[in-house]
C-alpha cells in the first residue's frame, strides 16, 4: 500500500516535471503542454505502453492529463472491436464522458455561484 | 561599456534567471501530491464502493475535478498554479481549473454568451487534440490489427 502511494507520487510528479521543462525551456503555454500531453497519451496507448504504466503507477498515471488521450483511444478501440470501422467514432468519448461531463457540470455550477476574483 | 557585440551578454545580467531546477522541484512535489491524493481516492473507491482497479479511475477523476472546480471558485487553485506551474496544470485538476476559471472570468457577459460560450476557451484545445489524435491512432491500429 505504501509503495503504491510512493510510485503514484514519483511517476505523477515526474510527468509534471516533463511538463515544467517544456513550459520553461520551449516557452510554451500550459494549453500547449496539455494538448501535447493528451496526444502523447493517445500515441503511447497506441503501442499498449500506457496500460503498463497504469499497472505500475496507479493514480500516478491515471490522474495526469495523458490518461485522457489513453481513455479516448481505449473507448474507440473497444467499440472498433464490436462495430469495426464506425466503432472508432462511436466509442471515442465513451470512457472519458465522466470526466468531461463532470468538468462541464461543476465548472458551470461554480461559475454560477462564485464571484470572479482579481 | 555596452557595444553591439557584448549587448546580449551585458543585458543577460539584468534578466531574471530561469529557475528551471526550482520550478521542476515545485512541479514534482505538487504534481506528485495530487497524484498521491488520487491514489488515496482510488483505494477509497475500491474498498468502500467495490470498484475494481480498472474502473476506479472514473470516480477518482470525477472527485478530483469536483475538488479542483470548488478550489477554483475560491481562487485557491490559481494560487497553487502560480506556485506549482506544470505541477497543477498537467494533472486532470488543471483541466477542470481551466474550464471553471474561463467560465468564471466571463460571468459578467451573461450565462449564455459569457459562461457557456467561453467555458472551453482553454480546455477546448485539449479535447480537440485528444479526439483527433485518438481518432488517427485508433484508425491506424484498427487497420494494422485487421490486415497484419
Amino acid at each position: 500500500m505504501f509503495m503504491d502511494f510512493f510510485w503514484a507520487f514519483v511517476v505523477g510528479g515526474s510527468i509534471c516535471v516533463v511538463g515544467q521543462i517544456v513550459l520553461d525551456v520551449f516557452k510554451l503555454t500550459p494549453a500547449h503542454v496539455m494538448s501535447s500531453f493528451v496526444v502523447a497519451g493517445a500515441v503511447l496507448d497506441g503501442f499498449n505502453l500506457y496500460d503498463k504504466l497504469i499497472e505500475f503507477a496507479g493514480a500516478g498515471a491515471t490522474v495526469p492529463i495523458t490518461s485522457f488521450g489513453h481513455s479516448l483511444l481505449h473507448g474507440a478501440m473497444t467499440q472498433a472491436e464490436e462495430h469495426g470501422f464506425i466503432g472508432v467514432s462511436v466509442g471515442i468519448f465513451q470512457l472519458t464522458s465522466a470526466g468531461i461531463a463532470s468538468a462541464i457540470l461543476f465548472g458551470f455550477i461554480v461559475a454560477l455561484i462564485f464571484k470572479p476574483k482579481g | 561599456m555596452i557595444t553591439k557585440d557584448n549587448y546580449a551578454s551585458e543585458v543577460k545580467k539584468y534578466q531574471p534567471k530561469p529557475k528551471l531546477l526550482r520550478n521542476c522541484i515545485k512541479a514534482f512535489l505538487v504534481g506528485g501530491l495530487i497524484c498521491a491524493i488520487g491514489q488515496g481516492l482510488t483505494f477509497f473507491y475500491i474498498e468502500v464502493f467495490g470498484f475494481t482497479e480498472k474502473t476506479a479511475g472514473n470516480p477518482t477523476v470525477t472527485t478530483l475535478i469536483l475538488i479542483a472546480a470548488i478550489l477554483t471558485g475560491f481562487g485557491v487553485y490559481d494560487k497553487i498554479g502560480q506556485f506549482a506551474g506544470a505541477g497543477s496544470a498537467v494533472p486532470v485538476t488543471g483541466f477542470a481549473n481551466s474550464i471553471a476559471s474561463a467560465a468564471l472570468e466571463h460571468k459578467s457577459e451573461g450565462i449564455v454568451l459569457g459562461i457557456a460560450t467561453n467555458m472551453f476557451k482553454l480546455a477546448g484545445s485539449v479535447i480537440v487534440f485528444g479526439a483527433v489524435s485518438a481518432y488517427v491512432v485508433g484508425l491506424i491500429r484498427y487497420l494494422v490489427e485487421q490486415f497484419l
